[in-house]
């Protein structure tokens, strides 16, 4: 039997594809968690970002509108969890489930009129050289601008983290609230700041999937991502280079489920898509067993409320 | 001029007017979103809180979806107080009705006054079991229970989907998505004659009679307590840390699988593909409005309730989506967390010097 390398090729890059909002919500949640905020609201931010990507798009014709209009919702969504958390000091788990269950109530809302509405093409690059290298072709070639970032993204990330000022400043902020203040950082900024980050990055995993992924809105279009994309902030161990590794891991997943049963394995379909909650629960376990490099790798003061009395 | 100063202590007054203030900002916001949507807000709201309740038998439904939220949150409350985030009661859920569904199936066509207790029992142990999975997860190998739990929500319905499609699929069904209809015997009775409200609203005042005693009549309560309020503490004391996250885990399992036997033993009285509209993830807001108060969740989970109710009503008469239920329940929460700085801050006016 021959099998087409360039298939392989596809196939690859189908799993690429599937685990970029992934991708996304991870290394921007990421940064948020490194300065000690635990935002449990990430399905919500991605969902908020799909619809608004969506209507954006539908509404006004223009791609860049919508792509950074998603963006600005992601931000104006977290901006609520940001002045709850940090300004009115609230419990940040408490907050995130209510800006998932609003932001789920909330596109529900909005998405009403426009279920069914087709979706437009998004344009892709460097289309022509698909074809010129065998197997690398199809997947490095031919995809949206928003799958290139997605996949710079964690190098960007790994490199503001590591050789910034503004990147060490989040660490510290994250592992230390109380020294770094002491130094005169403004930590409730850099907290807000890092949030409204995180929120842009959710948008924008949501844009991708209502607009490039799947182009339609569909209700509850995430299922279940932004929750996954948490748990791959974990499995990571706050390291964004390693995002990269879990979100091939689920995006693969994802991909294997529908080629299983395109191909006829008689294996009941709920299993297969119960495969990647699964997994996320197995790879948790396996993470978090060793309990000492957990504690070295979370940001110290992760989900701890930070207040300076005046 | 305005100055924010910190409580000595926590206001304990404020602490149980706070839902209150939060329920009024509520209706505030919820009117500003109605009228940006292009409605009358007064008009909304009165289709939104008061006439889904105006008769008997609207206020009989608010009883109906008030039972299983106030059931969850009880359970729920248990796993807050201690500091263990289960957020997966909807699978708890779930899986407590699959398993009381199956044993139900299992009498079908039988009738006998000893079925129902066993439907019951087993939908208590249903729950248990899918809750200890993210207790152990988390007592032995120190896995985040927030994640666990909320993944095995989706476990949980893709495995109902399975069987309700498949192997017990009602088998002169038409290839609905369903199961048999179960037999009398395993149908929780209803109270009145015409109304759907049935028995297991006393299920859930049992939850709140023996939560309240455990709370503050006995000293797992304290327990509880104490290591809410801090880890340390607790471990200092010398309490046995492993076996109350599993114990409150256990418990809140096992209110969330009773809440699942209420629903397909009474209104529903069959498994389908949806058993609850995501009642479980409802119950955490109820837990929180009523502040882990066994009496506060009650008056909690009528006031959720109704935006059950309202949203049905406002969509049938004013056209408005039914998804502003949940934006309602969001908004709540919010307004909630955001009313408690008060609890520990005081704002102070300050009469400004020349």
């Amino acid at each position: 039997m021959i099998i087409d390398i360039n298939f392989i090729g596809l196939i690859i890059a189908s799993i690429m594809a599937s685990a970029v909002p992934l991708i996304l919500a991870s290394c921007g949640e990421l940064i948020t968690e490194r300065s000690g905020v635990l935002n449990l609201g990430v399905e919500g931010m991605m969902i908020i970002g799909a619809i608004s990507g969506f209507a954006l798009m539908t509404v006004t014709g223009s791609l860049i509108i919508a792509i950074f209009g998603a963006m600005l919702a992601g931000v104006l969504i977290s901006t609520i969890f940001a002045f709850l958390t940090q300004t009115l000091i609230t419990n940040h788990v408490a907050t995130g489930l209510a800006l998932t269950i609003f932001g789920i109530g909330i596109s529900a809302m909005i998405g009403k009129n426009f279920v069914g509405i087709p979706g437009k093409e998004f344009p892709v690059l460097f289309e022509g050289l698909k074809d010129t290298i065998p197997l690398f072709g199809p997947i490095l070639f031919g995809h949206s601008i928003v799958f290139y970032f997605a996949f710079a993204l964690p190098f960007i990330t790994s490199y503001f983290l590591k050789k910034t000022k503004i990147g060490l400043i989040v660490r510290a902020v994250g592992d230390s609230p109380e020294s770094a203040s002491n130094q005169g950082i403004n930590v409730k900024l850099v907290r807000y700041a890092s949030i409204l980050y995180g929120g842009a990055m959710s948008g924008l995993a949501g844009a991708y999937l209502s607009m490039i992924y799947t182009p339609q809105w569909i209700e509850n279009m995430t299922g279940g991502r932004g929750w996954i994309a948490l748990a791959l902030v974990v499995f990571s161990t706050w390291n964004p280079i390693k995002i990269l590794i879990g979100a091939m891991i689920f995006g693969g997943l994802t991909i294997i489920q529908f080629h299983m049963q395109a191909i006829g394995v008689r294996i009941p379909v709920q299993f297969l898509t119960a495969l990647p909650y699964i997994v996320t629960i197995i790879v948790l376990v396996v993470i978090s067993r060793d309990s000492r490099k957990i504690r070295l790798s979370t940001p110290s003061s992760l989900g701890k409320s930070f207040h300076k009395d005046n | 001029m305005i100055k924010i100063v910190k409580r000595d202590q926590p206001s304990r007054a404020i602490f149980f007017l706070t839902p209150v203030l939060a329920i009024f900002l509520t209706l505030v916001a919820g009117g500003l979103i109605f009228f940006i949507l292009g409605f009358k807000p007064f008009e909304a709201l009165k289709f939104f809180f008061i006439v889904p309740i105006a008769d008997k038998y609207g206020f009989s439904e608010l009883l109906l979806k008030a039972t299983p939220l106030c059931l969850i949150a009880i359970g729920l409350s248990f796993c807050f107080k201690s500091n263990n985030w289960n957020i997966g009661a909807e699978g708890q859920l779930t899986f407590g009705a699959i398993v009381s569904g199956g044993v139900a199936l299992l009498f079908y066509e039988q009738e006998g006054f000893y079925i129902l207790p066993i439907v019951i029992l087993a939908g208590a142990i249903g729950g248990m079991l899918y809750a200890s999975i993210p207790a152990i997860l988390k007592t032995y190998f120190n896995t985040n229970e927030i994640l666990v739990s909320l993944m095995l929500v989706y476990v949980s319905k893709l495995i109902l989907d399975y069987l309700v499609v498949g192997p017990w699929s009602n088998p002169e069904g038409f290839n609905f998505p369903e199961t048999r209809q179960f037999s009398d015997s395993a149908k929780l009775p209803l109270l009145f004659e015409g109304l759907r409200i049935h028995a297991g609203i006393f299920l859930a005042l049992a939850a709140v009679v023996i939560s309240w005693f455990v709370f503050y009549k006995t000293y797992l309560g304290f327990q509880m307590k104490v290591s809410g309020f801090s880890l340390k503490t607790a471990k200092y004391a010398g309490y046995k840390g492993k076996k109350m996250i599993i114990l409150v885990f256990l418990i809140s399992g096992a209110c969330a699988g009773l809440a699942g036997v209420g629903e397909i033993t009474g209104p529903i009285g069959q498994l389908h593909r949806e058993i609850s509209p995501d009642y479980g993830f409802t119950a955490i807001i109820v837990a929180f409005l009523g502040r882990l108060h066994p009496v506060g969740i009650i008056f909690a989970s009528l006031v959720v309730a109704i935006t059950y109710l309202g949203a049905e009503t406002a969509q049938i008469f004013m056209q408005i989506p039914k998804y502003t239920g949940q934006v309602f329940q969001g908004m709540i929460l919010f307004f909630l967390l955001a009313s408690d700085y008060l609890l520990f801050f005081k704002i102070k006016f300050i009469g400004s010097k020349k």
